[in-house]
């Protein structure tokens, strides 16, 4: 197993990391332990970052790559264009593909980047890139922003992950890197609970107190002599499979109301959405969803007609649910692919993988609303207005919550910078 | 095929001699073919707001733009080839009069369906015309009047294909899931329905009877979560004892393309599947063409991952005896009224007009 340079041998280590939290919070810095909690050099403001309103992050990541055309980037009447009309938003002015007539009548809430050119058509590689706001290098890996939010903006004392995943299909888990295992995502396969957090029937909640005593006695002496970062990621796991214990309804999506159930509807996503709403409310500081599947090579409208059918509503309710119950400003949202789809449509009705031109949106906490940012030209094959890529997306989505992207982790002497240092965010899209 | 008999246009059909013998070039891919019974003008579907109309004789190519805001796949006319029907993915079903120097719509029905107008067919009379959609309706349509005579409620899922029954009494239905409905296109014909017994299942107005569920034209990709399926072409035999349905099966990845293309047979009285028409050696491929030939043998088009084919199968024979590479994938055929001649609208922008016929006796 890899082993994190991590022990510094100083006394903040010594204890176990309940202890070290509860600690650090008394000096009012809310983040954890890796590299003595991942202070950041040079930058002590961050520390004041987190004493206000608590910041969340729900990225929606839509697996395989949504064709820009008929999402957020319409080109009707064009060689490219393909069968679908664009529709007026909520913003006059902003058109969107007829696709999306619920998320239109939302968009004076969200913001468009329609100039994004990641010159990369892999999937893997986006994946990757458009995550953690780093080009890939192979051998080299960078913490998913979903990482670095739960890093940054988890309270003190918090007792649920900072970092989930809510997914169907694509990706299982979302890495943290040199930050530490205990930023991974905790994975929601299918929006269920994540495993093992129920107390098995055959076990008392007394017995199971008594072994879990047992078992932080042991530990902290371990501990003290042979720390390192996966050990603190076994007793953070420990820890947290406690917290989620105790408090596993908030991962039940049928505890809302019918209503409610009944607005976001039977599809998954829109469970999805709906437990991400839930989880929302309970502060939890970073949420992706992965909707799945984009990548439309054969039948790239009927397939569209059919997933972004699905994302539509819940969406479109879940922005609009965010704003009513007052959560929007203190939530950014971003709704990301690994790349784009071809402007071209091939023999088969397809749109192949496309990072040379293509949308994201974003909106909610520090974003401006109803804005287009940047442009392509007639018939969408080049950017022709404010290129950016992946790297200003990660930028922009910290800075929007408060974080200063271009400050520095310190991991255990080293520094790490928290985004590409050779970008920077977009800054006309920040409120 | 050496038993087969000479045509109007005396050529003897030799589907293993199918050669092209037209090409022309238009600006955009080519989505969808007819063939004007008239024997004047071919229509074409392309990745455009509209249609070609294509004089056969002169290569004249006139468009039919104007009403339509998105792409037309759904094209029919007249049995005298007087007037074209047109319905577009923007849910619009327009009439033009076919000939005119520089035609303009008739009559436009904006919201003939909530969604794609996936396709039409005139019935054998020329008094009616029915489309479907994406709206889950059947809808049937006074020719002349264009008055709505039916709406017909009962698909669960998007329907994809119409077809009249040679003797245009019965009106088939196909949606994404293979599920096949005949309706009554005869509405005051039918009789009032009778009160129903308590526990009776309800009727649905205007349902003649479900056949069973064409599984092989329906999958849900369980890796990419999406369903694909649907009869993307149909047309009864012509003693319409069968009910062919072409379309993809055996997907194995559903946006990749990856499966098989397949031309179903339903028996009409039995309801049931009769035979499946596939290919011997598998391709990756849709088919977007079905056609019987009097001289009893089916016309199949694909086009797909594996290219452009031509298949040809006799009655009941699961395997093609002869089938033809194009030039470039199929997407729509429409048959001469002769039966000599198959033109196919090409994402390469080209139509192609192939004779089933020995080419030294065309020149003859």
């Amino acid at each position: 197993m890899k082993r994190c340079q991590y022990a510094c041998g100083s006394t903040e280590h010594l204890a176990s990391r309940r202890n070290f939290l509860g600690g650090m919070a008394a000096g009012g810095l809310a983040v954890g332990g890796a590299g003595l909690g991942g202070l950041l050099s040079g930058n002590p403001a961050m520390a004041d970052q987190l004493k206000g309103k608590q910041k969340r992050i729900l990225n929606i990541f839509l697996h395989g790559g949504v064709s820009q055309l008929e999402s957020w980037d319409p080109k009707p009447g064009t060689d490219t264009g393909g069968p679908f009309r664009a529709i007026p938003t909520s913003v006059p002015g902003m058109h969107i593909c007829e696709l999306l007539p619920h998320t239109a009548k939302q968009m004076h809430h969200l913001s468009i980047v329609r100039s994004l050119d990641t010159k990369n058509n892999d999937h893997g590689v986006g994946q990757v890139e458009m995550t953690t706001g780093h080009k890939r290098i192979p051998g080299t890996e960078y913490p998913h922003v979903g990482a670095i939010a739960a890093k940054m903006l988890t309270p003190a004392e918090f007792s649920l992950p900072g970092h989930i995943l809510i997914r169907g299909a694509g990706p299982g888990s979302s890495g943290a890197a040199y930050l530490g295992p205990r930023y991974s995502s905790v994975t929601m396969n299918d929006g269920k609970p994540p495993q093992f957090t129920e107390r098995p029937g055959a076990l008392s909640a007394e017995a199971d107190e008594r072994r879990n005593a047992m078992r932080s006695r042991f530990n902290d002496r371990f501990a003290g002599r042979r720390r390192t970062a996966d050990t603190d990621a076994y007793t953070f796991s420990y820890d947290q499979a406690q917290d989620l214990l105790a408090q596993r309804e908030v991962f039940d999506v049928e505890k809302e109301s019918e209503a409610d159930l009944a607005r976001y509807g039977t599809s998954e996503f829109g469970k999805h959405c709906l437990l991400a709403r839930r989880l929302l409310e309970h502060d939890v500081p970073f949420i992706q969803i992965n909707h799945s599947n984009y990548d439309t090579h054969h039948e790239n409208f009927n397939f569209h007609i059919e997933q972004l059918g699905e994302f539509d509503q819940p969406f479109a309710t879940l922005v609009d649910d965010l704003h009513q119950r007052g959560l929007l400003q203190d939530t950014l949202i971003c709704v990301m692919s690994e790349f784009g789809r071809t402007p071209r449509i091939n023999t088969r009705y397809g749109r192949d993988h496309w990072g040379k031109s293509w949308s994201i949106v974003m909106g909610g906490c520090g974003i401006q609303q109803g804005a287009i940012i940047g442009g392509t030209n007639e018939n969408g094959t080049e950017v022709v207005d404010r290129v950016v890529d992946h790297g200003h997306v990660v930028h922009t989505m910290l800075r929007a919550v408060g974080v200063d992207s271009s400050g520095e982790f310190d991991i255990a002497g080293r520094k790490y910078p928290v985004a590409d240092p050779a970008k920077g965010p977009i800054g006309e899209l920040l409120a | 095929m050496s038993d087969s008999t000479p045509t109007d246009a005396g050529v003897k059909i030799d589907p293993e001699k199918t050669h092209v013998i037209l090409e022309h070039a238009f600006p955009r891919p080519l989505t969808a073919c007819y063939w004007e019974p008239q024997n004047r003008y071919i229509l074409l579907g392309s990745e455009e707001y509209g249609i070609y109309r294509f004089h056969i004789e002169t290569k004249e190519m006139v468009p039919l733009v104007g009403p339509h805001d998105s792409w037309v796949r759904a094209i029919g006319t007249s049995p005298d080839g007087q007037v074209t029907y047109t319905g577009g993915y923007d849910g619009r079903l327009v009439w033009w009069q076919t000939d005119a120097d520089k035609p303009e719509p008739i009559r436009v029905v904006d919201d003939a369906h909530q969604g794609w107008l996936r396709a039409l067919v005139v019935s054998p009379d020329g008094t009616r015309i029915a489309t479907c959609g994406n709206d889950l309706l059947v809808r049937l349509w006074d020719s002349q009047s264009g008055e709505l005579l039916q709406s017909f409620a009962g698909h669960e899922w998007h329907v994809y294909n119409v077809a009249f029954s040679p003797a245009g009494d019965l009106l088939a239905s196909c949606d994404l899931r293979g599920f096949v409905k005949v309706w009554n296109p005869n509405p005051s014909d039918e009789a009032a329905p009778a009160a129903e017994e308590p526990g009776e299942e309800k009727k649905t107005p205007g349902l003649i009877r479900d056949l069973s569920q064409v599984e092989s034209l329906y999958i849900y990709d369980k890796s990419f979560r999406a369903d694909i399926g649907g009869a993307r072409c149909m047309e009864f035999s012509a003693d319409g004892t069968r009910l062919a349905l072409g379309g993809v099966t055996k997907v194995t990845n559903a946006f990749a393309g990856v499966g098989d293309l397949t031309v179903v047979l339903v028996d009409m009285e039995a309801g049931e599947v009769a035979v499946e028409l596939g290919p011997k050696e598998k391709i990756r491929g849709t088919a977007w063409g079905v056609a019987q030939h009097p001289d009893k043998f089916w016309i199949g088009l694909a086009g797909g991952g594996g290219g452009g084919w031509f298949y040809f199968w006799k009655d009941d024979s699961a395997e093609e005896f002869f089938k033809l590479k194009l030039k470039a994938e199929g997407r729509g055929m429409g048959m001469s009224p002769d039966r000599s001649q198959v033109a196919v609208a090409h994402p390469d922008k080209q139509l192609r007009i192939y004779g089933l016929y020995a080419e030294e006796k065309a020149s003859e």
